[in-house]
């Protein structure tokens, strides 16, 4: 019996440690908690399936943040990464019969590969020569594409694929626990060694080098990473929305990625995921549903919001947030909310 | 055949040339990545059909209109806009991204989606060599030519131009000779949205207008302004020519795989870049000082 509650009683301790000294932190429980429990609030389907896409994308746009706002190798074609995952996996569906669980992890190792294959050429470019080298590698496979209509359908895509799951209900407790966990996940690597290092090669990459970094590996390590994610959130979006056609190698997709991440904060991955998970519902649902927009004019509605929103805040939303709300501690770098006097870590002053 | 690809591939370099330079102008004298150059030259043709169709203006005065209204909405926007977040380079890219999107979503609202035409600024073809070119061609490859002509001698004899100049070699040292950093790039905007409104008005009369029709000329410039070297103005013009006629030749030569247009031109661009990473004539850019 002493077990259970010897847990518990950790947990809670972690939790008042890590958690509750920050209010962005508990807020952001908060709001996964509301995710996961947001089915006993409503099951409309329509709801239902806003939340998930836009937890796929949520995923996409973190990826993104992982190679580029980390790293800083601005990638112009994301969705490379997105649309190898989702032919892959409709491919290998569709031809050999795999379930969901195994054409998702393969569809994830194919943009893997093509993490690779940009990124060993593009080692050498740097700054808005990388940009614009990796905004062709996309649309050079949209021609492929169209080019072996036997293999990927050309321009109608590949659709009548297996379903994620029977029920939406069973979809979103796939879609959203998979965008917590990985968010999670990109958020600890961003917080490790190996992240520390993407922030140097950012911030000063000669620099890096000189202290005995191996920066060539890391930054390929970084697109393979970021490809790893954005695999995994292609192959969920395909068997999804049981197609995958041309739009998922789509300039637009490459540059929403880039919108969602921005608008919500780059070099953050919370930032991203906040930025899809307000963005996405905004456009699809909200708008329409409780400001009667037309649906022809919400693109234009979504483009001033996020213009206006970063003409005030030009880091982004949960950056701007996080800076009103919070300070690091001079000396142990930790965050302190803004009103602390001293760090709650190492007691220095809080300037 | 032949001679229909040297015409076609010459009005299409041409119009990229225009479209290229101006995105490189600015580029080099403000580093900011303008995303919706190619959303202007797509405002200007619409502006022309909406004043010529619509309100039945002479074609002469609607195209002077567009030019200059869109010049205004450029230099304002800029103003209003890009400038207020240059400092943040992934957020310019987003703001003018945006900037993008709202144009064409206004003109979807305002004209819908359908394709529209706007009637000629000449009529009639010319002979030339046994090959009949439609007047308007020879009309845009005249334009194309001047202008380019123009804005050369603009940048090299006149002193506005050698500020321009001076401000993308070194910002820093400009503004220490006096130069009016902040309102040189206002003009230097002006001047590159008004050659992407000339080249709206070039292919209006030539190309149908979509809502969608500054996609493919956007990813065209980068992939022209990275081969040419970025900054540099005859590397433009020359990753203009080859990646105008690039995509020509695959239109003509392969009519059923014109889809692939693009994928050919890319994959030049990328060749060339991964063989020279500085693009042909790039020029290396001095790092900003900290």
């Amino acid at each position: 019996m002493t077990a259970p509650v010897a847990y518990v009683t950790k947990l809670f301790k972690l939790l008042r440690a890590e958690v509750f000294v920050l209010p962005s932190r508990t807020v952001a429980l908060l709001i996964c908690l509301l995710l996961l429990i947001f089915p006993v609030i409503s099951q409309e389907p329509y709801i239902l399936r806003v939340l998930i896409i836009a937890s796929i994308f949520a995923i996409f746009a973190a990826s993104w943040d992982l190679l580029s706002g980390f790293t800083g190798q601005i990638n112009f074609g994301h969705a490379l990464f997105f649309g190898v995952a989702a032919y892959t996996a409709a491919i290998l569906n569709l031809n050999l019969g795999l379930a969901p669980w195994a054409t998702i992890p393969l569809g994830a190792v194919a943009a893997v590969l093509a993490g690779l294959v940009v990124g060993v050429p593009c080692l050498r470019l740097r700054g808005t020569y990388l940009a614009f080298a990796t905004l062709a590698f996309p649309l050079i496979l949209v021609g492929v594409v169209y080019a072996i209509p036997s293999v990927t359908h050309g321009e109608l895509g590949i659709y009548g694929i297996a379903p994620l799951s029977g029920s939406r209900i069973t979809s979103y407790y796939i879609a959203i626990p998979s965008m917590l966990a990985l968010g999670f996940i990109m958020w600890k690597i961003s917080d490790s060694k190996t992240g520390l290092i993407f922030h140097a090669i950012r911030e000063d990459e000669i620099t890096a080098k000189a202290s005995g970094i191996n920066t060539t590996r890391y930054k390929l390590l970084a697109f393979c990473l970021s490809g790893l994610f954005a695999g995994i959130a292609g192959g969920l979006y395909a068997h999804f929305v049981k197609a995958a056609g041309p739009s998922t190698l789509d300039l637009l997709l490459s540059f929403q990625a880039i919108i969602w991440a921005v608008f919500g904060g780059i070099a953050t991955i919370y930032g991203p995921i906040a930025g899809a998970l307000i963005l996405y519902p905004l456009t699809d649902y909200v708008l329409i549903k409780y400001f009667a927009v037309p649906s022809e004019a919400r693109l234009l509605i979504t483009a001033i919001i996020v213009l206006l929103v970063l003409l005030f805040m030009p880091r982004g939303l949960t950056t701007w947030l996080r800076d009103k709300t919070e300070k690091v501690c001079p000396r142990c770098k930790l965050q302190n909310v803004a009103w602390r006097k001293k760090c709650r870590v190492c007691t220095a002053e809080l300037d | 055949m032949a001679e229909n690809i040297i015409i076609y591939g010459l009005v299409s370099s041409g119009v990229y040339a225009l479209l290229a330079v101006g995105f490189s102008l600015i580029f080099g004298v403000a580093r900011i990545v303008n995303l919706s150059h190619t959303a202007f030259y797509m405002l200007a043709a619409y502006l022309i059909y909406s004043l010529t169709i619509t309100l039945g203006l002479n074609l002469f005065l609607s195209i002077a209109i567009a030019i200059v209204a869109v010049i205004v909405v450029g230099t304002i926007s800029y103003r209003l806009v890009i400038a207020r977040v240059r400092q943040h380079e992934a957020t310019t890219l987003i703001v003018t991204i945006a900037l993008a999107i709202i144009i064409q979503e206004a003109i979807l609202k305002g004209f819908g989606g359908n394709p529209r035409s706007v009637p000629k600024l000449i009529s009639g073809s010319t002979e030339i060599f046994g090959v009949s070119v439609l007047n308007q061609q020879l009309l845009t490859l005249g334009v194309v030519l001047l202008l380019i002509l123009v804005t050369w001698l603009f940048l090299m004899k006149t002193k506005s131009g050698v500020a321009i100049r001076s401000t993308a070699q070194d910002r820093e040292a400009a503004n220490l000779m006096g130069i009016n950093v902040p309102r040189i790039e206002m003009l230097t905007m002006a001047m590159s949205v008004g050659l992407a409104a000339i080249a709206g008005a070039l292919v209006a009369p030539l190309f149908v207008l979509t809502p969608g029709m500054w996609i493919h000329p956007l990813v065209m410039v980068l992939a022209i302004v990275v081969l040419g070297g970025l900054g540099s103005l005859q590397g433009s013009l020359i990753g203009a020519v080859i990646l105008g006629f690039a995509e020509t030749l695959v239109v003509f030569l392969a009519p059923s795989g014109a889809f692939l247009k693009t994928s050919v031109a890319l994959t030049i661009m990328l060749i060339v870049i991964l063989i020279r990473p500085e693009g042909l004539f790039g020029v290396k850019f001095e790092e900003e000082r900290g």
